[in-house]
């Protein structure tokens, strides 16, 4: 076990590090010279020598790599162009905020996905099933950027119920969350369905069955238990995608947290921050992986000896 | 049916983007008298803030939305099927190295990478098919890989190394063929992520720019009139929907039809 757990540590630090690299590459993409695009054209050139060395452009590809990666070591993600801040302080001003709506929008999707996918699984091929593929089928074709406008729509603006945007009050969480949630239930309610489809169809399910135990002790004790393995290693994978989906659904609800900052930060050529954002998204997203990777191991000694045999 | 429908929905959305110039030449005419009118006789879906008719703008961002689409599938789907291919083909330190790179790439969820890309490169259509086609090849290429990787050692891929075919003509003659159908299914739901993902960097601001029009663009404008005017958020909204539930659908047909994933046994 020590040694699974190692071995997926270290490529998980070389996958860290590889990241770090592309992050740090980003930059090296702006069409034309990166200082004239964030100053500006007509910025005195004192202004522009200063800002190519703060940003350590003046020095080699390689050596700008190593101080790079020397930085991110010390947890040193560096100055907002913009505001002039350490962007550590900028993120964590911002981190609570995303950590809310990524809460209550993995609430929204396990209040949508698990009820969807077990009735759809235990009335497969009825009108109850069609029902819940429907939904899913809905869900992963409506992208959030329109799902967010036509809720403020309903819910906002004809009936009142809830704030146009911002963060502020209980409810202001909801929409947003929404938003984000519904498409993350609709992948997740499919495999909840065919996951639990699988299991039904064991031995141990048939002799509960046979003892006389009732269908919902059958389904949510004995099916539903050994059905969770794939769906946590979904919802882990999800994760990412709920992280990167924040990045738009934030945008529409003007809910201040790490994705609106990030593209705050594309609007104002402030380069460094958007550095410091895709690198902390993508490095959340990696942990959780590692994460829900170990948990599964552990779950499942299947899959931490799969390599020895 | 089930084809029928979705059928003729994708035919009309490659029909608007082909002869669309003709069908919207009226596109960005300004008709200052009816800004923000809803639907009429003359403009079944109305007009936008600066007077514009919507249904034609629809049609011109239809065109966008599909060149792109098209564009990025074919670009990533044949550069992550031949990276695929080589990496599992070739095995070894390519095959480790090849491996490293398509996890790196992983680690960035979804659309962030092409987000901070599409920002960092400028606005424009060339710059949204690169920044898509940079994230999109990945997932041919972990598909490709693990697809060769389970047909290499057939017996005619066997026979073929014995009678001293290339390495180039096995993976095209002998391999490609064999692998193809989940890459088809797999292409086919990719013409919907990217309909979303190209609306969705427009609507952030990153995708085309005025006056040229993209649904995803046509929603952010519309989204400031939403109370007044919600037609203009609506009907791209719709468009969108049915061209994403049209490809979903047929992408569900194909792979029943090609048998890419194994059947779950009944309860």
């Amino acid at each position: 076990m020590a040694g699974w757990i190692a071995q997926r540590l270290v490529s998980a630090a070389i996958v860290v590090l590889g990241v770090a690299c592309l992050v740090f590459a980003l930059i090296h993409l702006v069409p034309g010279d990166p200082v004239d695009v964030m100053l500006g054209q007509s910025a005195q050139p004192a202004d522009r020598a200063a800002l190519r060395t703060s940003l350590g452009l003046d020095a080699p590809l390689d050596v700008q790599l190593g101080r790079y990666l020397d930085r991110l070591a010390h947890l040193d993600l560096g100055r907002s162009l913009h505001s002039r801040r350490p962007i550590a302080e900028l993120l964590r001003e911002r981190l609570p905020a995303t950590a809310e709506l990524a809460g209550a929008a993995l609430g929204v999707t396990l209040v949508l996905a698990l009820p969807l996918g077990i009735i759809a699984a235990v009335r497969r091929d009825t009108p109850w099933d069609y029902g819940a593929t429907g939904f899913s089928l809905l869900g992963v074709s409506i992208p959030n950027f329109w799902l967010g406008p036509v809720l403020i729509l309903v819910f906002s603006l004809w009936l009142g119920w809830f704030p146009v945007s911002g963060r502020e009050g209980a409810g202001s969480v909801v929409l947003p969350a929404v938003t984000l949630g519904t498409a993350m239930a609709a992948i997740l309610s499919r495999m909840v369905r065919s996951s639990l489809l699988e299991v039904l169809g064991e031995d141990y399910i048939r002799t509960a069955r046979a003892k006389g135990l009732g269908f919902r002790a059958v389904v949510l004790r004995h099916a539903l238990g050994n059905a969770l393995l794939p769906i946590i290693t979904l919802l882990g994978l999800q994760l990412g995608v709920l992280l990167a989906g924040a990045v738009i659904t934030e945008t529409v609800f003007a809910w201040p947290g790490i994705g609106l900052l990030t593209v705050e930060a594309i609007k104002q050529r402030d380069y460094p921050v958007v550095q410091a954002c895709v690198l902390v998204i993508s490095l959340t997203y990696v942990v959780v992986n590692l994460l829900t990777d170990l948990v599964y191991g552990w779950v499942d000694p299947r899959i931490r000896l799969a390599g020895r045999s | 049916m089930r084809v029928a429908l979705p059928g003729l929905i994708l035919l009309g959305w490659a029909l608007m983007a082909l002869v669309g110039p003709a069908l919207a030449s009226d596109s960005n005419a300004l008709h200052l008298a009816h800004i923000l009118g809803g639907p009429s006789p003359a403009a079944w879906l109305g007009y936008d803030d600066l007077g514009r008719p919507v249904m034609q703008r629809l049609v011109v961002g239809a065109r966008t939305s599909f060149l792109v689409a098209v564009g990025v599938v074919s670009l990533s789907a044949t550069l992550g099927t031949f990276i695929g291919s080589v990496s599992g083909y070739l095995g070894g330190r390519w095959d480790r190295f090849l491996v490293l790179v398509i996890d790196i790439f992983l680690a960035f969820p979804g659309i962030l990478l092409a987000i901070a890309l599409a920002g960092i490169l400028g606005p424009g259509i060339d710059n949204v098919v690169l920044a898509l086609t940079v994230v999109g090849w990945v997932g041919y290429a972990r598909l490709a890989r693990a697809q060769v990787l389970s047909v290499q050692h057939r017996d005619h891929v066997l026979a073929a190394r014995a009678l001293g075919a290339s390495r180039w003509r096995i993976m095209m003659r002998h391999l490609l063929p064999l692998i193809s159908a989940p890459l088809i299914v797999e292409a086919t739901f990719g013409v919907a992520g990217i309909v979303i993902a190209e609306a969705g960097l427009s609507f952030l601001g990153l995708g085309v720019q005025p006056p040229a029009a993209s649904w995803g663009s046509m929603i952010r404008d519309g989204t400031r009139y939403l109370l007044v005017a919600p037609h203009l958020v609506l009907a791209p909204g719709i468009a969108m929907l049915l061209v994403v539930l049209a490809v979903n659908l047929l992408g569900d047909r194909l792979r029943d039809h090609l048998d890419v994933r194994s059947r779950t046994r009944r309860f």
